[in-house]
């Protein structure tokens, strides 16, 4: 690492911690409690196995086992064809579907050069964002939980039920949704979902207002939260954290912005950044989103453009059921992309989106076949979930649980 | 011997909906009334059948639905998720168990106390789901037995709730012998669990 | 200065030779070359020291199986980003199977930590001076790594699956 770039900050930061690692040196011989934390314990959330060395009620030493939900999404990506990879990618982030589903969706129409009409993105953005909204509200209600402040949980759950209800008016799945298709979405948005998002747009605001005030400035989340699971700037890079996680730092990285994909750069919103990386400004960068997020749908809901909600690329979009009866060309593309044979061109792209929890990259290789020949998933969850042994690492074990659900680490995600 | 919950508790309107359990058949007279302990005790054990909620991905999510104040597992009398297995009477398993987790589900089981019912919920759990691949196992019932499959990936919260249903009424009919059995003894055995 | 693919890949060629960056092409916007083993580390290294590019973060690494390139099939693909510029580039480097062997990237990003672990567990690279090359995904116990093309997807422990109900 290039020393020239620290700043004096970090050098302090690394002078506590060279500090620490030689007490941990010197404690090694003395006495230590084992623990085993996980893998499935009522505080972790999913299962994740961390073997602790505890001085008493502090970490000295952690060891993160992972892969006990390993399901092979890379290798059953090669053996599919590109329309039943959808499913998978429900399944890996689980509390923000729609942006896995639209993120793979927008890899495979990069790679076929599809132009998506600016009505579905707009119907895309509007989908992600709710997802983003429902993914940010389980991790801060769950952090509630574990900080002993069960009320807001229960009370912003019924929300994510609103928000479900929007999902299965648009698709008809509440949970693994398996939405829109590639080429844009398989229907247009129906009056009623329209209405129930404008319901959202208006009774939401109220109960998360509701929802922030309970614990931002309570004084027992503020003591539990403050400096615990602190991570600086530098090393949070350092670890390839992105997404909220890397904004609480101090970084205002978003792909949204850098690299604007699926018309974002329509709307206005701002990028919350955080200071020091630690659970209370997870928190608050979370919060904060919520509120950005609810702006850009009431600007995609009130702009919402006419036109196709799908790409006119008949090779590729299914065509509607009543052609498929009645035309011979639809009846021929219907069957050959249900089968699974369409080809795709040869092909290398690199698509990422701003998941739930920062940069999920989708990385595909075409040969020309009717499956991929390699997926990649970039999983942001597997990537900072590293870094958790160092962030926990002197802190008490019940900050460790705390670290661990304001990192929203989702097992399917991490695991893959 | 339905007890009308309106005649003292008319305070409060949200007592209105309360439903008590009916009473088991029994033979009823002056100042007596007598079943067998069977019955008591079974309904007795599926009005409080304590959850152990063993989550491992979607199906957890929606899980945490069922828990939620929209759908309350409370309503059937599972108020407590136990965390400790010892405590626990269900072991709901939700989601994906690969072959890595397969001897943690066989240990939380043992670790159960009788009388214990299984629930595979989610098609992972029951057959592996869509995940056919070599690191997943395809079934729990290939390291313990099942007694209720809830289908769906994941199932609704009303499938959840209708699977802890079907666990009520295996409870409330089930022998105070049956884990006795020599049968039950031989299904343990063949999961090699003692 | 602006970062475009042109001149970032003179600057390369320019430091590290025309033999050790090779068959560079821009298969989606990303600019995409291949180097070998004995450079990887340095050339990353310069693009995360040099002033001028600040290539800062790398986002990931996949491991890429392609039996049919006799001696070169195993494939590391490196992805790094400077976020200063908003500049992707993605590295290669081929290795054969044989001898599936990389200098570990950990002493530069602490992320190639967990990164590694997983292109070990997948396809069987060596990362020579990675601090803890064990398994991260499978079982510790299991004798193959199951993303190279010859080994099947399905469990081949399953008995309850009859080849005529999947038509073949």
């Amino acid at each position: 690492m290039a020393t020239d770039n620290k700043t004096a900050d970090t050098d302090q930061l690394q002078e506590f911690r060279d500090n620490r690692d030689l007490k941990l040196q010197d404690k090694k011989n003395e006495n230590l409690t084992t623990l085993n934390l996980g893998p499935t314990h009522p505080a972790t959330h999913g299962i994740f196995q961390n073997i602790l060395q505890m001085d008493g009620e502090v970490i000295m030493d952690a060891v993160p086992t992972i892969g006990y939900i390993h399901r092979a999404f890379e290798k059953i990506a090669e053996r599919r064809p590109f329309y039943q990879i959808t499913p998978l990618t429900d399944r890996m982030n689980y509390c923000s579907s729609p942006i896995n589903n639209m993120g793979y969706h927008m890899t495979v129409e990069k790679l076929l050069g599809i132009e998506i009409p600016k009505r579905a993105q707009y119907i895309r953005v509007i989908m992600m964002e709710l997802a983003r909204i429902s993914d940010h509200l389980i991790c801060n209600s769950i952090l509630g939980v574990d900080s002993g402040a069960f009320t807001g949980f229960l009370y912003v759950m019924q929300e994510r039920e609103h928000i479900y209800d929007i999902y299965e008016e648009v698709c008809g799945a509440r949970l693994t949704t398996n939405m829109g298709r590639i080429g844009g979405m398989e229907r247009d948005l129906s009056p009623k979902a329209l209405h129930l998002i404008g319901e959202f747009l208006k009774r939401f605001p109220k109960v998360w207002a509701e929802f922030e005030k309970m614990l931002t400035r309570n004084r027992i989340f503020i003591d539990r939260t403050v400096g615990v699971g602190a991570i600086s700037a530098e090393r949070a890079l350092n670890y390839g954290f992105t997404g909220p996680n890397l904004r609480a730092a101090g970084v205002d990285y978003d792909v949204r912005v850098m690299n604007p994909y699926s018309s974002y750069e329509d709307f206005e919103f701002e990028i919350p950044v955080g200071e020091k990386g630690d659970t209370y400004d997870r928190f608050l960068v979370r919060n904060e989103e919520v509120w950005q997020s609810l702006k850009i749908i009431e600007q995609a809901y009130k702009n919402l453009p006419e036109g196709s909600y799908h790409a006119d690329a008949p090779h590729y979009y299914l065509p509607p059921k009543q052609e498929v009866y009645t035309s011979m060309e639809a009846l021929i593309y219907h069957f050959k992309i249900v089968m699974g044979e369409i080809d795709a061109p040869k092909g290398e792209v690199y698509h990422s989106v701003e998941g739930g929890n920062g940069e999920l990259g989708f990385y595909l290789i075409s040969d020309g076949g009717r499956t991929p020949y390699r997926l990649h998933f970039r999983r942001p969850c597997f990537i900072y979930y590293q870094a958790y042994t160092e962030m926990i690492k002197g802190g008490q074990l019940a900050d460790a649980i705390l670290t661990l659900s304001s990192l929203n680490v989702i097992a399917g995600e991490l695991d893959a | 011997m339905q007890i009308k919950t309106q005649n003292f508790r008319n305070m409060s309107d949200t007592n209105k909906d309360i439903n008590m359990v009916e009473a088991p058949e029994g033979h009823s007279g002056a100042g007596f009334f007598a079943t067998s302990f069977e019955k008591v005790i079974g309904l007795a054990r599926a009005n409080s059948l304590w959850p152990l909620p063993f989550a491992t991905s979607c199906c957890g999510i929606e899980f945490m639905a069922t828990m939620g104040s929209t759908y309350d597992i409370s309503r059937f009398g599972s108020e407590r998720p136990s965390f400790s297995p010892r405590q626990a009477d269900i072991l709901l398993v939700m989601g994906t168990i690969a072959k890595k987790m397969g001897p943690v589900v066989k240990q939380v089981y043992e670790q159960m106390a009788e009388p214990r019912w299984v629930v595979a919920v989610g098609a992972c759990a029951t057959s592996g789901g869509i995940f056919d691949s070599y690191s997943v196992l395809q079934g729990i019932d290939r390291v313990v037995p099942v007694d209720v499959y809830v289908p769906g990936c994941p199932p609704r919260p009303e499938q959840i709730l209708d699977g802890l249903m079907r666990v009520q009424d295996l409870a409330k009919n089930e022998s105070l012998r049956r884990r006795h059995s020599p049968e039950y003894q031989a299904l343990l055995a063949s999961y090699n669990i003692k | 200065m602006e970062l475009t693919n042109e001149n970032v890949l003179g600057k390369l060629i320019a430091q590290f030779g025309e033999e050790n960056i090779v068959d560079a092409y821009n298969p989606d916007g990303i600019m995409t070359f291949t180097t070998n083993r004995e450079n990887i580390i340095a050339l990353i290294q310069y693009l995360y020291d040099d002033k001028d590019l600040q290539v800062q973060f790398l986002t990931t690494m996949a491991g890429i199986h392609f039996p049919d390139h006799k001696g070169r099939e195993m494939c590391m693909m490196y992805q790094l980003h400077s976020l200063r510029h908003n500049f992707r580039l993605r590295i290669k480097v081929f290795v054969p199977a044989e001898d599936p062997v990389l200098p570990t990237l950990t002493n530069i990003y602490a992320t190639a930590n967990w990164m590694e672990r997983e292109a070990y567990d997948f396809y069987g690279f060596i990362f020579t001076g990675h601090p803890n090359l064990i398994r991260i995904l499978n079982i510790e116990e299991m004798e193959y790594h199951p993303m190279l093309k010859q080994y099947p997807l399905e469990d081949q422990t399953r008995e309850d699956k009859i080849d005529t109900y999947f038509g073949r």
